[in-house]
């Protein structure tokens, strides 16, 4: 029986979710309009659209700054260390979810605790590690840093994805001639790809939101977008717009293509939850 | 060829044994029953036979050759799944092709050889859709497709109709075993319908918690089953079961009578009691009566017999097919 609502309670409710959505939209939005505004207006009076619209900003960014080497270097080091993440846990995921031990669950837990430890705590021996095998300020470096970073969270999302899957069809293809080999490519991975997909998805964006590892461990040449802000936040000087710009610029990619698939990513992230 | 021997083939999860060591020739061309109550270990037996699970005792042979450390790969045998475990992102032609892909064929020859599983099995409208828009029925037929086209030495069933609707199954169930006449193809086939069972097998194979009770043909278990378990799993209605100071009349533990094998009579007999339910079934009427000294009973009478809740009755058994058991459960010839 459906639950009759008021339309009052229900304009309530809608209200107060528009509030919190705009809520926390509202930094992101700031941001964006400040990038459009002189120095002086970013740090004048809040004014939310009466302003004197500029793209002066992004012009000086862009000469100041290779914005372009950043963000080649987010492209590569995100979708790099997912890819290859992925290479790793899709067999990682396969077994725990197939063929399960009574150590499965443990390994699973223990795997999610390293995510628990903060950074911060590793810091000093894995820059020195960095710095004694040449990997500071390199690509390579970050890539298998953020993969490391990221693997126990993408096997955990694909074990949730692999469990749904009917060990049936798995057997079927077993006994239909499939080697391990060919059951993983022709019937695992495509019946999960929905949620590689997801998966893919979820881990580009913190790969690319990333900002620990990689304001830590580079500097120029492999330098990230993240560093690419973090070089227009200043303890002195008018940098409000400029950095605005820089962040609208750094975000932009991540937020169309979050745009885009936004469809894959409730389902990646609410999977399992609702059926 | 597809003759198959298990010999002293166990399996243990853990410390459980679900199947203690047991024995079994099965051969060529034969169509062969495991039927059983649920978690007899029927299922359990037929994945030892694919590979799916190990063995932990015993040697299994396809043609006299061990395939004991062989995977389900190498094993040559096909297998029909209770949920079909069709390939959800393959059309028809594909779930089909999958076989003889991995086997390396040509294209051509894949090609050949589905379109005549197609042709067979009447699937040819729905080649080139996806499993998600066929009917039960219909996806039953392409992982029947699926096994046929390879060509095994012998093919396995896992309760392959029991997610179908009644009038599907009896139709399936003729197809299938036509499809054993016209391939001549040793097929197992489990499931824990004796209506199945006593249908299709050429020889059944009972089991009950891990042993096997009785293996014979379906008439065999049904004139002389060897237990007093075979003879209540095997019949529909089941036998009828008279212990006590009755049975010792007959000088046994347990006596075991068919509802078909009583004469009713309204002058007395054997036994007396009382009609309870009568259901009338057009052909047959099945008559549930109270019976004293003994309790409930079934018996089998012609479709027009004229009995009424109430009516005074006599029954008495067929002395030929009266079966005897002792303490143990074992049958006394």
């Amino acid at each position: 029986m459906a639950r009759s609502v008021t339309l009052g309670t229900r304009l309530g409710w809608t209200a107060l979710a528009w509030a919190i959505g705009l809520a926390i939209f509202f930094p992101i939005l700031w941001t964006i309009l400040t990038s459009f505004k002189t120095e002086a207006a970013a740090i004048g009076p809040p004014q939310l659209f009466a302003f004197e619209w500029t793209t002066e900003n992004y012009t000086e960014v862009q000469s100041r700054s290779p914005y372009f080497l950043h963000f080649m270097n987010s492209v590569i080091i995100a979708l790099g260390s997912t890819l290859i993440a992925l290479a790793i846990a899709i067999p990682a995921a396969w077994a725990m979810a197939f063929s399960p031990t009574k150590r499965t669950r443990g390994l699973l837990l223990w795997m999610l605790s390293t995510k628990m430890l903060p950074p911060v705590g590793v810091l000093i021996p894995i820059y020195l590690l960095f710095r004694n095998t040449g990997l500071l300020d390199t690509r390579i470096g970050l890539v298998i840093v953020l993969t490391l970073v990221n693997l126990p969270i993408i096997v955990w999302m694909l074990f949730t994805y692999f469990r749904e899957i009917p060990g049936e069809i798995l057997e079927a293809a077993r006994m239909d001639g499939a080697n391990l080999k060919a059951e993983i490519i022709h019937v695992l991975t495509p019946m999960a790809l929905p949620g590689i997909a997801s998966t893919l998805l979820l881990n580009v964006i913190l790969a690319w939101n990333e900002a620990f590892w990689t304001l830590n461990l580079t500097a120029a040449k492999a330098a990230p977008l993240t560093a690419f802000i973090a070089s227009y936040s200043s303890p002195e000087g008018l940098f409000y717009a400029k950095l605005s710009a820089a962040s609208t610029m750094a975000i932009a990619p991540v937020l169309i293509l979050g745009w885009f698939s936004q469809k894959q990513l409730v389902r990646g992230l609410t999977f399992g939850a609702v059926k | 060829m597809g003759s198959i021997t298990l010999k002293n083939v166990a399996k243990r999860f853990d410390e459980v044994e679900v199947i203690p060591p047991l024995d079994l020739q099965i051969n060529d061309g034969e169509f062969v029953v495991f039927v059983g109550p649920s978690g007899c270990g029927k299922s359990t037996l037929l994945r030892l036979i694919a590979g799916l699970e190990d063995v932990s005792g015993g040697t299994i042979s396809l043609d006299g050759k061990d395939v004991t450390a062989l995977p389900p790969s190498k094993r040559g045998l096909a297998m029909v799944f209770q949920s079909y475990a069709l390939y959800p992102h393959m059309t028809v032609r594909k779930n089909i092709a999958f076989p003889l892909k991995m086997a390396g064929l040509e294209q051509s020859e894949i090609d050949k050889k589905v379109d005549g599983a197609a042709r067979v099995l009447n699937l040819g409208d729905y080649i080139e859709r996806r499993p998600g828009q066929l009917s039960g029925g219909q996806r039953q037929r392409v992982a029947i497709g699926r096994a046929i086209v390879r060509e095994p030495s012998a093919f396995l069933f896992d309760e392959p109709l029991s997610n179908l609707d009644a009038a599907l199954r009896g139709t399936m169930r003729l197809e299938i075993a036509e499809l054993h006449q016209t391939l001549a193809t040793t097929m197992i086939y489990v499931t824990h319908d004796q209506v199945e069972a006593m249908t299709m097998a050429d020889r059944i194979v009972v089991l009950n918690r891990g042993v096997i009770e009785q293996v014979g043909s379906p008439l065999e278990l049904y004139r002389e089953p060897k237990s007093l378990f075979v003879a209540g799993f095997i019949g529909s209605p089941t036998m009828n079961m008279v212990t006590g100071s009755e049975a010792e009349k007959f000088g046994a533990n347990t006596v075991g009578v068919r509802p078909e094998h009583l004469k009713l009579s309204t002058e007395g007999g054997q036994w007396n009691g009382t009609v309870g339910v009568s259901e009338h079934l057009g052909s047959d009427t099945f008559l549930h009566i109270d019976v004293e000294g003994v309790g409930l009973m079934t018996a089998r009478a012609d479709g027009e017999f004229p009995a009424h809740h109430g009516d005074r009755i006599g029954l008495t058994p067929d002395p030929e097919r009266l079966h005897r058991f002792d303490g143990a459960g074992a049958a006394m010839r």
